[in-house]
């Protein structure tokens, strides 16, 4: 459950109780698309009874409700879902420890900025002949400055390296802080001897660009890691625990106990595992099986933690909680299967182990090959140092971010979060793609099939489908919206558990119920008056689901199906795609089909929904789920992708192969350039001038190489949407 | 020279309030949505629609 924020509110505009007080819910709209749909939730909302003020947050695509304690969430959606948005509330205070991170870098980077500029600005007076004690104050200055900006800015990178070498480990911010550091100190001391060159300038220059690079990767993890976030919490979190005395207390999840009898209410979540001692009601349980349909259950019936009770209060004894629900244990798998992921080296950090041996070991030649030569110790120091700045790895701190924030951003225009940076890499790789059925190929809801229906039949239905939470009334209205209907005004609508919905309509009765025969199909009767008509519903495909897949199949990447429901289904499906199929997979067997691809050196691609394929999405190479997978699902997978379409999912390889050649060219740019200036720093001959524009240079090389990635989504896009025409 | 000891100062005085101003940006939340900032100039004011 949401925990909302308590403020104390003075100003009202629509407040209809005089409690004064005000609760702020958050959601997540995935819907907002464009500024009218922000104007539209700021000015459509507040005109609500009860809602005082609603804020739209353009980047996280959410949205922050001031209104009245009186209203729920299940109100507040509603109010959004009336004016077209799909909500959901936010689960925990979006303000986490997880920005902090951001913006530590954020003010470090600002830190660094400020004293670039100011250092900067004296040394080119330096450069540009300042002699003397000028050229002394200039440099005492410098110092003044670059001390404790290297002090703040240079801590993310002294921590980091700091780590490593406790664990007799390298990584890229070893040879950065000890360039930083042997500069700084031999600045300070040039300085203080009144010497002609100090390298301030050069060090808080390194940081800088480096900051940067860092600061774009956090800026990246933080916008999906909102998106994903906001979609956790659908899982039961507490129930209602029904004590001797006959008197419910809500009891939050890891608290239950076997043996409580707990009342679960219509649309409420399941907390735990229990069987049902009393009440009969339809459930959906689509969380962790991955199937729409709705399941009638009884008195008896086992219910699994997670499973959403939809139509009627139900009275059930605990059997199994916390660690040991059915829940559980499929998140003990994934945790299992997840762990081979985070043995996968991202590639900053294998440039960096081949390449900060290659610096140090210069460095040290350097200094070696200027003693024996009879330089003093001191020139020798000042050359070695010189060799550290300008092969330092300047421009590879941005050259891998740089190209992932691009092309994330890209992808996020067109509907596919990707997680972090390390998920791209990953992307790049895959050659075989395994697709769930349910929720993944198909839309994962029930829609009906309309074109029978008349004009009358159908505003009827919508007008009764309208009172209903069912997944097939719902389908219904969905299906109906599209297609403009607009609905008939029934009165008196009732909503009977397991039967269906009944009203009247110009003083005739009308019901959407139950169909008397056909029980393999999803079907309900409309009955109007007399005449009575039967809706079928089915889960369709995705409408470019072979698109994607010959797309995928053009790459050199081959589908298959792996899915837990029924053969005929799936062989159906596997004709329609023209793809190999397994069915009636447990996700213990779905996890060992892919480690079975993973030992024959395959790259497995996982996409997948349910919480059946939460162990498979942690344990292949790379996964992605659809926006309304299940949250565990969302959580194991790599990269989430919002709407009916399934394209995002080729597109996103397609992109993750461009992303990791731009890497590539960028290392190549970046370290050709350097071992450009290499030779000169060598010989002695790198001036605190050259060795800032060796780095800028780089620097902006790798940036405007990483920018030609914007374009790249967008064009893949265009030949799929091509494509989509023509299919 | 005794320009120096002018302008030196109000250069860094001038430096440090940019830093100011922008420490001040990150904490007041200007970079939490900044696409949501470019959008919202499209928004039409409608006068006649407020309460």
């Amino acid at each position: 459950m949401n925990v909302p924020v308590l403020l104390a509110g003075e100003t009202n505009q629509g407040g209809a109780t005089g409690s004064g007080e005000r609760l702020t819910t958050r959601f997540t709209v995935p819907g907002i698309k464009c500024a009218g749909c922000i104007g539209k939730i700021e000015r459509e909302l507040p005109k609500r009874e009860g809602i005082a003020s609603a804020r739209v947050n353009f980047s996280a695509k959410r949205v922050a409700i001031e209104h009245d304690p009186a209203l729920d969430e299940g109100d507040l959606v509603a109010a959004l879902l009336a004016i077209g948005f799909e909500a959901q509330a936010v689960a925990d205070n979006p303000m986490g420890t997880e920005t902090g991170e951001r913006r530590k870098l954020m003010r470090a980077l600002g830190v660094a900025g400020f004293g670039m500029m100011n250092i900067m600005l004296l040394s080119v007076s330096v450069w540009a002949g300042a002699e003397g004690a000028t050229r002394e104050l200039f440099h005492w200055l410098s110092a003044l400055i670059a001390l404790p900006v290297i002090a703040y800015s240079g801590r993310p990178f002294f921590d980091s390296a700091w780590m490593a070498l406790k664990y007799r480990r390298t990584n890229m911010d070893v040879p950065i802080s000890i360039g930083v550091i042997l500069a700084t100190g031999l600045s300070v001391y040039e300085t203080a001897t009144g010497g002609e060159h100090a390298y301030f300038e050069s060090a808080v220059m390194l940081l800088f660009f480096l900051l940067a690079g860092r600061a774009l990767d956090a800026v990246m993890r933080d916008r999906t890691r909102d998106g994903i976030g906001a979609l956790l919490g659908r899982m039961g979190k507490s129930a209602s625990v029904i004590g001797d005395d006959g008197e419910t207390r809500r009891v939050d999840a890891q608290d239950l106990e076997p043996g409580a009898l707990v009342l679960v209410a219509a649309g409420e979540a399941m907390a735990a595992d229990g069987v049902i001692e009393e009440g009969e009601s339809a459930i959906d349980n689509s969380m962790l099986t991955g199937e729409s349909a709705a399941e009638g259950v009884k008195t008896g019936d086992t219910l699994h933690a997670g499973a959403i009770n939809l139509t009627a209060p139900l009275r059930v004894r605990l059997t199994l909680t916390g660690e040991d629900t059915a829940l559980a244990e499929i998140a003990r798998l994934m945790d299992e299967a997840g762990q081979s992921r985070s043995h996968y080296v991202r590639i900053a950090d294998r440039a960096s182990r081949a390449y900060a041996p290659a610096v140090h070991s210069l460095a040290a030649l350097a200094f070696a090959g200027w003693m024996i030569a009879g330089a003093g110790v001191h020139q020798s120091l000042v050359i070695a140092i010189a060799v550290l700045i300008i092969t330092c790895p300047c421009a590879m701190g941005l050259a891998v971010p740089t190209a992932q924030v691009v092309a994330s951003g890209a992808l996020l225009k067109r509907g596919l979060l990707v997680k972090d940076g390390s998920a791209l890499e990953r992307l790049a790789e895959i050659n075989v793609a395994v697709f769930d059925k349910t929720g993944t190929l198909t839309m994962g809801e029930p829609r009906p099939d309309i074109a029978r229906l008349d004009d009358e039949a159908r505003r009827v239905a919508l007008g009764l489908a309208q009172h209903s939470r069912h997944p097939l009334s719902q389908g219904l209205v969905k299906s109906l919206t599209e297609a403009s209907v607009t609905p008939a005004p029934i009165v008196n609508v009732s909503e009977t558990a397991g039967h269906g919905l009944a009203g009247e309509w110009n003083g005739e009765t009308v019901a959407l119920e139950r169909p008397i025969s056909g029980a393999h199909e999803l079907a309900s009767q409309l009955r109007i008056g007399k005449r009575a008509k039967t809706v079928i519903f089915t889960d369709q495909m995705r409408p470019d689901a072979r698109a994607t897949i010959e797309r995928l199949s053009q790459d050199g990447i081959a589908a298959s199906i792996l899915s837990g429901d029924r053969e005929e289904a799936v062989q159906d499906a596997a004709a329609a795609l023209g793809m190999p199929a397994k069915a009636e997979a447990s996700p213990q067997e779905k996890l060992e089909t892919l480690e079975a691809f993973k030992a024959k050196g395959c790259r497995p691609l996982m996409v997948g929904d349910g919480l059946n394929d939460g162990p498979a999405l942690a344990a292949a190479h790379a996964s992605i789920a659809p926006g309304t997978a299940s949250d565990a699902s969302q959580q194991a997978a790599d990269a989430v992708f919002i709407g009916r379409d399934l394209a995002p999912v080729a597109l996103a390889v397609t992109v993750a192969r461009r992303t990791m050649h731009i890497v590539r060219q960028n290392f190549a740019l970046a370290i050709g350039y350097n071992a450009l200036a290499v030779p000169l720093a060598l010989f002695g001959y790198v001036t605190p001038l050259i060795a800032a524009i060796a780095m800028s240079l780089s620097s902006l090389i790798v940036v405007g190489n990483s920018l030609r990635l914007s374009g790249a989504a967008g064009s893949a896009g265009q030949t799929n949407a091509g494509r989509e025409t023509r299919a | 020279m005794t320009g120096l000891a002018f302008l030196i100062p109000i250069a860094l005085g001038m430096g440090a309030l940019g830093l100011v101003a922008f420490l001040w940006a990150i904490k007041s939340g200007q970079y939490e949505d900044m696409e949501g900032s470019a959008n919202r100039i499209l928004i039409d004011d409608e006068e006649d629609d407020a309460p």
